[in-house]
């Protein structure tokens, strides 16, 4: 029977216990990536990627899919980098533009986010378009949208620098100091994930979430308005993509276009091993955490140890392979 | 050793599963050209046995035997290839492509030279054609099997066992979805069968239908065989007491509801589809259970999804206790009361991932709304459970899934979500099917309380003895239109049958 206790937790863990070997296998390598400053980095490279992972778990637990997410980070990024450029700044996106506030512009690049979810919304509950055929749709159109924007006289695609500081302050500043500080834009995914969480588990709108990815028709049956939620999670979602676009622009003092190119994947990726199953009605906050960290943890590590970026692009593709294929174990083979 | 006595013998399969020992030295000893059936509650195991039949379990013990030989079945092509094939409850074929290359899927024949081969259309489309004839099914080989109703796919998928040259067949509750015609044409293939020595598993919870078709019957419970008998030996009742393991002395409880004033008006409903219902009217008064009888396609499960606003409705009004209502969505009906119970319980019932508690508490959230969107989970935990517990719910905890619970404990717990609602009037569609005969008499307790309460009920069903057991009133219907509702004595077997083929 312990045999039997061991081996069902190992199938029901396996994808943790090949990433928990490899980051010790890591760790035997290079001893010195045990280290405060490397749990500092991961957080800190993990933080916008939460934001992101957390927007796209709730399209994932309705059973759709989002390829926009990305597209969407670029824009709010170059959004809110257009309007947070220092006054003396010789190539400024708007050069007669006064200093407004510093969540003006932010809360215009949450809004655009937001629209952008609320499209893909509308496309798929209204015009019953297949979510992965509308947000490759908006994936499209907003890289457009945005490319164009972004090539107005007289910016002209010139990579947007020159931030200011109260802006990129929130991306790289942080309480406290030496080894021990806390970056802002930690602080602030924890409180994004603490607010998905409460969304998740304790409002109407989470338990709906979890029942039209469970059983559409049902939720349906139950009363359930499935379009008006399908409406509101495509926006919320949209809402922290624009979120991640405003802290990837502060963290990082600038934008362009190509922001944000891919990030969909990853945020899937990270969900799909934190046990958001893509067949919908399965996925938590923790699970969604734990994804996006171990992928991180991954991608420092192999950088550490110096391992070639094509090499890790192999070793993400077998993870999350490997990822699905327990899971679909996981569900399938009870007996 | 051919000839043997017993075409397929199992014995002795014992399979246990961490904390459940589904099956305890199960033997069934099947006769060639026999009809066996295998009765036994949801849950005594007759659907593991079937697995380890056919390698989709490996049993702990025991041994198969066909023929007298040892057979060896580790996956279902082992069985297929042993002559042993399934015909599943829920029929899986490929929807967009043709009768023909259903059956043949994965073995078209062939034509060409070496390894450049074509699919011979010809050549399929004429072995279809005499399988079809030898089974005296009445199909164009050419036909989408998508536009097809239930039994004829039924029909394609028993040929598709024939042309297996399958010398077993399992029948999972293959009555389920058909009409009293078409369960005829089946016993008839059924029969034929017989007379080419295939031997026949059947596995049903109807037993008039047992007693008639079968042989011999095989009754299982708690893992365990209680034994075998010639059905010529066995009554229904004889039957439930053996498979609930207790004497039933009655299949229906005593109800004990008063009808009272009318509360539910529905007059001349009519849909805009032209082959679904046409000009409804009737009323259903409060504590009154209201039977709706009819074969598959009278369009019963059309008419009162069209009063939970899942349907649309061209013309005709519905009056709630004497005041017209608007229901366009089933927000609407909600609002105003009403609840449904589904037929397709798995389709559009419950949320097969999520929790036991959640199924029950979803339709009911507004209930627990605080401010600030946030829910009341304590008010909402203590309240689903109550409700699920009160109805009876085998279940570990609230928190598992709801997948792993039988057939009876999931309509429990979906009939919790909607009590939870506290509705006035009650849609029931085949509240029963699919579910054992323990857990009926439950459900029909429930239905008889709720009733005895002053809740209104419509229940629609299939099954005659349940129908008549359990209606005050029963309205019947035909082809879309109501042709008759049937009070007191009035309402027999004979009078509903007359009523249901009437169109």
């Amino acid at each position: 029977m312990d045999v039997k206790k061991a081996q069902s937790f190992i199938t029901q863990n396996a994808i943790y216990i090949v990433l928990v070997i490899l980051i010790l296998g890591i760790i035997v390598y290079e001893p010195s990536f045990m280290s405060v400053n490397t749990l500092r980095d991961v957080l800190i490279q993990s933080s916008t990627r939460v934001i992101i992972a957390l927007g796209v778990a709730f399209i994932l637990i309705t059973a759709g899919t989002d390829l926009s997410a990305g597209r969407v980070v670029g824009f709010t990024a170059v959004i809110s980098a257009s309007m947070l450029q220092i006054p003396d700044y010789s190539r400024r996106f708007f050069p007669d533009l006064p200093q407004v506030h510093v969540l003006l512009p932010i809360a215009i690049a949450i809004l655009a986010g937001l629209i952008c979810g609320l499209v893909n919304g509308l496309v798929v509950s209204k015009l019953n378009v297949p979510p992965f055929i509308a947000t490759l749709g908006t994936m499209l159109i907003v890289y457009g949208v945005n490319s164009l924007y972004f090539d107005m006289d007289p910016n002209q695609s010139q990579p947007i620098g020159g931030l200011r500081e109260d802006f990129t302050k929130i991306g790289s500043g942080f309480i406290g100091s030496g080894q021990y500080s806390i970056p802002y834009i930690v602080i602030i995914a924890i409180v994004v994930a603490a607010i998905v969480w409460v969304l998740f588990n304790k409002t109407k709108l989470g338990k709906n979430m979890y029942a039209i990815g469970g059983n559409m028709q049902a939720a349906k049956v139950s009363g359930i308005n499935v379009s008006k939620n399908l409406i509101y999670i495509y926006a919320i979602a949209g809402a922290l993509y624009g979120l991640a676009g405003v802290l990837e622009a502060a963290r990082t003092g600038g934008a362009t276009n190509n922001y944000g190119n891919m990030y969909e994947l990853d945020a899937i990726a990270a969900c799909v091993v934190g046990g958001v199953s893509t067949t919908g009605g399965i996925g938590t906050v923790p699970g969604v955490l734990v994804g996006v960290i171990i992928f991180t943890l991954i991608n420092y590590g192999l950088t550490f140890i110096g391992i070639s970026p094509y090499y890790q692009l192999i070793i993400k593709g077998l993870i999350i392979i490997a990822a699905v294929s327990f899971d679909m174990r996981k569900y399938s083979s009870k007996k | 050793m051919a000839n043997a006595e017993f075409l397929l013998e199992m014995n002795n399969i014992t399979k246990e599963f961490p904390g459940v020992k589904a099956l305890d030295g199960v033997s069934l000893k099947v006769r060639p050209g026999s009809v066996h059936a295998l009765m036994g509650e949801n849950g005594a195991g007759k659907s593991t046995l079937m697995k380890c039949l056919f390698g989709i379990y490996s049993p702990d013990a025991g041994e198969i035997f066909l023929d007298g030989e040892k057979a060896n079945i580790t996956n279902s092509n082992d069985a297929l290839g042993h002559g042993i094939s399934m015909i599943h409850q829920e029929l899986h074929p490929v929807p967009f492509r043709s009768v023909m290359e259903n059956i043949w899927l994965g073995r078209f024949p062939t034509k060409g030279i070496g390894p450049i081969q074509f699919i011979d259309h010809k050549k399929m489309y004429a072995d279809t054609e005499s399988l079809f004839k030898d089974l005296d099914i009445d199909l164009n080989p050419e036909t989408l099997v998508g536009k097809l109703s239930v039994s004829k796919i039924q029909s394609i998928e028993i040929a598709k066992a024939v042309s297996f040259h399958s010398r077993v067949i399992v029948m999972d509750e293959p009555t389920s979805s058909l009409t009293s015609v078409e369960v005829e044409h089946l016993f008839r293939i059924i029969r034929d069968l017989q007379k080419r020595g295939v031997a026949i598993i059947y596995i049903s919870h109807k037993m008039e239908e047992i007693l008639e078709i079968s042989d011999e019957v095989t009754i299982m419970r708690d893992g365990k065989k209680i034994g075998t008998w010639p059905s010529a030996e066995l009554t229904t009742d004889l039957i439930i007491s053996r498979m609930v393991g207790r004497d039933l002395t009655n299949r229906f409880p005593e109800r004990g509801n008063v009808p009272g004033e009318v509360y539910l008006k529905v007059e001349g409903l009519t849909s805009p589809e032209p082959r679904s219902f046409k000009d409804v009217s009737f009323t259903l008064r409060r504590g009154e259970i209201l039977g709706v009888g009819g074969l598959v396609g009278a369009q019963r499960t059309e008419v009162i999804e069209a009063l939970f606003g899942l349907r649309a409705i061209q013309s005709g009004s519905i009056s709630i206790d004497g005041k017209k209502v608007n229901i366009n969505s089933p927000q609407d009906a909600k609002k105003h009361g009403l609840a449904l119970l589904t037929e397709e319980r798995r389709v559009t019932g419950i949320f097969p991932v999520l929790s036991v508690h959640e199924n029950g508490a979803i339709a009911n959230l507004d209930r627990y709304q605080k401010p600030y969107l946030l829910l009341d989970g304590k008010k909402k935990k203590v309240e689903v459970d109550r409700m699920i517990e009160k109805l009876r719910t085998k279940t570990p905890t609230t928190k598992v899934q709801i997948m792993n619970l039988s057939g009876g404990n999931q309509q429990k717990v979906l009939l919790a979500r909607w009590l939870l609602t506290e509705p006035e009037v009650l849609l029931l569609d085949e509240p029963t099917r699919g579910i054992d005969v323990g857990a009926k008499f439950e459900i029909y307790s429930i239905i008889a309380d709720l009733a005895k309460q002053g809740k209104s009920i419509i229940m629609i069903s299939s099954e005659m003895p349940e129908l008549l057991g359990m209606s005050d009133r029963v309205m019947v219907m035909s082809e879309g239109r109501l042709t008759g509702i049937l009070e007191g004595d009035q309402a027999t077997e004979t009078e509903v049958m007359r009523l249901a083929a009437q169109h």
